[in-house]
Order: structure tokens, then C-alpha cells, then sequence
């Protein structure tokens, strides 16, 4: 079994309220100097046959691009992870 | 004529869509998601709602339903296509209109009565109302920040595209106050407020919203039925 991270995050000057109240929490906990918050998602997609990685990554570049993110607000990575874990 | 509401999984103001086009005067058609008969509707309305939980992004599952692939082309040929609220998120990420819908700024979900510009009153859908018209409606969303880049921004207000702004206080942080947009060529309308809840003095602030439902009316018989 072959399992492909998409990592999908909002682009740099799209507004991440979420972020921003993360980050204004943040000292409540006694925390400083992290100077922002940015949050995103992280999406598994297992592959059933585990042999041609190069077919994976190019696979699931395609439902990144049609439906995990969202071009116009979103950037996403893709990296082949360890099934085994 | 036949206007058609789409129901997908977790919508929720299409039996309010399906009345408001009754009380215009047009027979209004179930559609129904997993369905790509159109049932020879003269235009659809994609309702307010969760369609799909909203999971992912609000809108982005719905996009690749079956329905929405036959919406999709007929838009094309000039089928006129009302999205409310969730239904105008559906319409951004089909790229039917331009931009995104995402997180209101202040995070909180916002339901209230809400004033409007009217802009743009050449399309399919809003050819009742006159140009710098205030209307009534309500608006309820958590995800109605109105985004596209600046180049687009520019674009739409050169080309007339925005339908509405928002008056007295933006209600989530929308770029340039747009409530509404249009596409090119003024068949499909996307907009976050509800016209449909605000058709009745019963039930509404006003009645304010009918005319986005007759206008169609009015556009249909001027320009004959869709190809």
C-alpha cells in the first residue's frame, strides 16, 4: 500500500482568520514570539497497489488540483509517505 | 415556465426557493443531485444550505455532482442559473463565476436583515430591479467573504459584473463590498444574501426579493426559450 500526503494551504495573502485567532490565543497559554499562525489541512490518499509511486503522485496531483484545493485561495504539496507505518 | 431548485444532500432553502418561484408564477421543478436530467426546466436555482455537510470546501463536493455536470453545460448555452448563498459557492468553485467564498473575516456566523446596492440589472435575474436600488434581505452565512485576486476584482467592476454590494456595514469581510456577481454574459447570477426569504411581509423584512424570481420570468419571455 502506497499513501500520498496532499498538504493543502491557504495562499499567502488569502486572510486565515482561523490562524489569526489561533495565534491571539496563543499567549494565554504563557507563550511568545510566534509571530503568526497559518492553518491548512493534511489529506491521505491510500493507494491499493503500492509499486509505481511516479503514477501515485501524478494521480493524486490531478485530484488536488480538480478537488482537494482550490486554486484561487489554496496551494497544495504532495509527498509519498511510508505506508507501514 | 419551469424553474427548477436543486436539492443536494444538506440543503436547506430550497422548499423557500421552490415558494419563492410559485409566487412569482412559474412551476417550480424538483432537481434532484443525483440526477442529470434537467426535466426541461427554463432555468435553475441552486439553493442556500450544506450541500455535503460542506465538508472540504463549501461547495467543492457538489461541483462534481451529477446534477451540476448537466448545469454546468446548459449554463453554456445561456440556461440562466441563480446560486444563493451556498449555491453561489457551488457556482464559484464549478468556475462558472470567478473568486471564492471563504471564512467570514470575524469568524462569526452572521444571520441578519441586510441592505443591498443593486449594480448590475441587465441580467437574467435581476432585469426587475433599477440601477442603485436599495433592497432588504436577509443574509445568514458563515462562509460569505467574497475573494478573487485584485486583477479580477478590477474586471468585474469594469465589465459591470458586480450585481450587488453590500450597504450600511459588510456583514463578513467581502472584497469591494460585493454581495452579487454575474458571469459575462448575465445568464448566471451568484449571491450570498437570500432573496427567496424576503417575498412575503409575513415571513420577511420585505418583499424585496421577488423580483430575482420574476426577472427571470420577464428575461425567458423576451428571449424565448434556452437552446
Amino acid at each position: 500500500m502506497a499513501r500520498v500526503v496532499v498538504d493543502v494551504m491557504l495562499k499567502p495573502e488569502i486572510l486565515d482568520p482561523q490562524g489569526q485567532a489561533v495565534a491571539s490565543a496563543l499567549p494565554r497559554l504563557g507563550v511568545a514570539g510566534v509571530e503568526s499562525v497559518r492553518i491548512g489541512k493534511r489529506i491521505e490518499l491510500e493507494f491499493a497497489d503500492g509499486t509505481d509511486s511516479d503514477a501515485h503522485l501524478e494521480q493524486a496531483r490531478e485530484i488536488a488540483d480538480k478537488l482537494l484545493a482550490n486554486p484561487v485561495i489554496e496551494d497544495f504539496t504532495l509527498r509519498i509517505e511510508d505506508g507501514d507505518r | 415556465m419551469r424553474i427548477g431548485v436543486v436539492t443536494f444532500p444538506g440543503s436547506l432553502d430550497d422548499g423557500d426557493a421552490r415558494r419563492a418561484v410559485r409566487l412569482a408564477g412559474a412551476e417550480d421543478v424538483g432537481l434532484w443531485h443525483n440526477d442529470p436530467d434537467l426535466h426541461r426546466v427554463d432555468a435553475v436555482i441552486l439553493p442556500g444550505g450544506f450541500s455535503y455537510g460542506d465538508y472540504l470546501r463549501a461547495g467543492a463536493i457538489a461541483r462534481f455532482s451529477p446534477v451540476m455536470g448537466s448545469v454546468i453545460a446548459a449554463a453554456a448555452s445561456g440556461l440562466p442559473v441563480l446560486g444563493i448563498c451556498n449555491g453561489f459557492q457551488v457556482l464559484c468553485e464549478a468556475g462558472l463565476l470567478p473568486g471564492a467564498l471563504t471564512r467570514n473575516a470575524h469568524l462569526h456566523f452572521r444571520n441578519r436583515d441586510q441592505v443591498l446596492r443593486m449594480l448590475a440589472t441587465d441580467t437574467a435575474w435581476t432585469n426587475g430591479y433599477s440601477e442603485g436600488q436599495e433592497i432588504l434581505i436577509p443574509v445568514k452565512n458563515g462562509e460569505g467573504r467574497y475573494v478573487a485576486d485584485e486583477a479580477t476584482l478590477d474586471e468585474l467592476e469594469a465589465t459591470d459584473r458586480v450585481v450587488a454590494r453590500y450597504v450600511n456595514g459588510n456583514p463578513n469581510g467581502s472584497m469591494r463590498d460585493i454581495a452579487a456577481i454575474r458571469n459575462e454574459a448575465g445568464n448566471v447570477v451568484g449571491i450570498m444574501p437570500h432573496p427567496e426569504h424576503a417575498i412575503e411581509a409575513l415571513t420577511g423584512p420585505s418583499t424585496d426579493g421577488l423580483a430575482f424570481f420574476t426577472s427571470v420570468l420577464t428575461h425567458l419571455a423576451t428571449a424565448g426559450a434556452p437552446a
